[in-house]
């Protein structure tokens, strides 16, 4: 069935409304801010209108390229860290029962209602040397005393990974369901072992959704900026942190503005190049 | 013995047998078809065959060997789904080519046995197309060829022709059957279209309940079928209620048919009659009386509808004999004793 192309601009009606809200939620601040990235900042007060590159400038070095790399190093372990784990579960989940995944559907939900905050201290209790998960080690046997294993690396990645987990599952499990189970059976019968027909079936036929879920955890975890400041040190600290550092504690608007809208700038451009070349391999 | 063997074979999902008490035994390079209503365990027994499902109870031999506990992916068939299950991700030749892949075989030989199998089911040259683009039935041959690519020792099919449209059907059919032969491969086919297995089967498996009701040749089953299902389920037929009188002769609608014995002891029993094989007569001459109630002219065959004793009769001929009757008529109805056939009770 084809549709016919809207005649008149009653037809356009039912675009209004977003339209409206996009304009005056998304639209009209983030213009806001583009234009506050070239203002002239007041030392120790606020800001007036003008068109000064400074701010840009400034950016224009090695810390912030650092940090800049080191948020992008860590957005894309999340978002890897992300799928590789909630992949082989949320395809597990999915041969469950009804029962039994809305049980799990329900717990991963509730997950999502515990604020970054929590997370953050609940981990950095799990990692902390007196009363954290080492001292089970020693218990076992495993360790000789206990360590902390916080503040780190490893400890800022795993409470990100915490956090985005459930949302990742969230973006697969539809797909999962709608996939044709007969799919895995025709590739066991063809020859192929569970774990292999995972591999070269269940992934490459999901090849777009796993795209697509990679950038929407990449995005979410680009804006954090309470967890690696709760679990890392501050080489461990995301562009996001310093935004809201220069932002609230600088009084710094325009160069945290810069900060943003470079921020927004280099991602619009990893998701553009991430589609080109998705696209590009499907049609090779 | 060579080929396959069901023996004790049942499946139980919590407290409902789809399964029960299964024996089948298929010679090497047979075609069986797994004929049944929706429900009846066929499918199901054609998973426990490719063993994606685990019987709870019997064994399952291939060539003498005991495959009951044998995972999936080394049982060496070769299946198609109802759903063909192609993977959306791959070309029509990877698709055919994947079985092949997996075993690691050498790309010149993938490629070899990939042209040697569109040749087969007549698509020489799609091998680099998307699978998206073909129709349902060249997606169907894909889905035959690519389930042959290893020459696997049975090859299943469920359902298969199901999502086509009845003319492509029909063909697809007559090409499966002469596909088998020319491989000699043992084929076991689950359906519930009897066209389908009678066009195709050497021996045709009727199953209602989780039972298998009969297992013969088509024309068995359909000259001399076991049962009230199967006589019901296969063709249509007539079923009458037969009684013995004192003499121990049977009788039916009052009239004794001289030559038709009923089960020794058996006080009455079901005869079914096909309708080609129920004759109209001028009424009397010891003839069942009966009256003329529809006739439905259908160009190729005429049926003839006649009530007799308070039971319906259908009478189908062919135009060449077609018997000058209407709707209202009074008709005598011959029923030979060798075309009544006494059904298990």
């Amino acid at each position: 069935m084809k549709r016919e192309p809207p005649q008149s601009i009653a037809d356009y009606g039912p675009l209004f409304f977003p339209a409206g809200m996009l304009l005056i939620f998304f639209v009209v601040p983030f213009g806001t801010m583009i234009a506050v990235s070239f203002f002239q900042r007041q030392e120790g007060g606020f800001y007036t209108p003008a068109f000064v590159f400074s701010n840009y400038e400034r950016f224009l070095t090695a810390f912030f390229g650092g940090v800049l790399g080191f948020s992008l190093m860590l957005a894309v372990t999340v978002a890897i860290c992300c799928v590789v784990l909630a992949l082989p579960f949320t395809y597990l989940l999915s041969r469950l029962t009804r029962r039994l995944q809305v049980i799990w559907l329900v717990g991963l939900l509730s997950v999502l209602s515990l604020s970054e905050v929590i997370i953050g201290f609940a981990w950095s209790t799990l990692l902390s040397r007196t009363a954290g998960l080492s001292n089970l080690l020693v218990k076992i046997g495993l360790l000789e005393q206990p360590v902390a294993l916080f503040p780190s690396f490893g400890a800022v990645l795993t409470g990100m990974v915490y956090q985005a987990l459930p949302y990742t599952i969230l973006v697969l499990y539809p797909a999962i369901v709608r996939l044709d189970p007969t799919l895995m059976e025709a590739a066991r019968t063809l020859g192929s072992s569970p774990i292999r027909a995972f591999f070269n079936v269940l992934v490459p036929a999901l090849r777009n959704t796993i795209m697509a879920t990679l950038i929407m955890v990449f995005i979410f975890a680009l804006g954090s900026y309470l967890l690696p400041q709760i679990l890392g040190r501050p080489q461990h600290w995301t562009l996001s942190v310093l935004i809201t550092d220069q932002a609230i504690y600088q009084s710094n608007m325009p160069f945290a503005a810069a900060m943003a809208v470079f921020l927004v700038l280099v991602t619009l451009g990893l998701v553009a190049l991430t589609l080109l070349i998705g696209r590009k391999g499907e049609k090779a | 013995m060579s080929g396959l063997v069901l023996n004790n074979v049942t499946k139980q999902f919590g407290a409902f047998t789809a399964v029960d008490d299964v024996h089948l035994s298929v010679p090497h390079g047979t075609f069986v078809c797994l004929l049944g209503p929706s429900g009846c365990g066929k499918t199901t027994l054609l998973r426990m065959i490719a063993g994606l499902e685990d019987p709870t109870n019997g064994t399952i031999l291939l060539d003498g060997a005991d495959i009951t506990d044998v995972p999936t992916h080394k049982r060496n068939l070769g299946m198609v789904f109802q759903s063909l299950a192609l993977f959306p991700h791959l070309s029509v030749g990877e698709n055919i080519a994947y079985p092949l892949r997996i075993r690691g075989a050498a790309r010149e030989e993938q490629k070899k046995r990939v042209d040697e199998l569109l040749t087969l089911i007549h698509l020489p040259g799609y091998g680099d197309r998307p699978v998206s683009k073909l129709s349902g039935g060249q997606r169907q041959r894909v889905a035959i060829a690519r389930a042959l690519a290893l020459s696997p020792r049975i090859f299943l099919l469920d359902e298969p022709l199901s999502a086509l449209d009845a003319k492509l059907r029909e063909a697809m059919q007559v090409e499966l059957r002469q596909l088998q032969q020319k491989l000699g491969i043992t084929t076991i086919v689950v359906t519930h279209d009897q066209r389908e297995a009678m066009t195709m089967a050497d021996t045709v498996v009727v199953m209602n309940g989780g039972h298998i009701r009969q297992a013969a040749s088509p024309i068995e089953i359909y000259r001399k079928p076991a049962d009230t299902f199967v006589a019901d389920f296969i063709g249509s037929t007539n079923l009458i209620e037969t009684k013995a009188d004192n003499s121990g002769a049977a009788t039916m609608f009052g009239h004794r048919v001289t030559g038709l014995a009923l089960p020794a002891g058996a006080q009455k029993a079901t005869i079914s009659v096909r309708p080609e094989d129920v004759h109209l007569t001028a009424p009397g001459n010891g003839a069942i009386d009966g009256t003329v109630t529809f006739v439905r002219d259908l160009g190729g065959t005429i049926e003839t509808f006649v009530e007799a004793g308070g039971q319906q009769i259908i009478a189908v001929s062919t135009p060449r004999e077609r018997p000058e009757v209407t709707a209202g008529q009074a008709v005598g109805i011959v029923l030979s004793p060798d075309v009544c056939v006494v059904l298990k009770q």
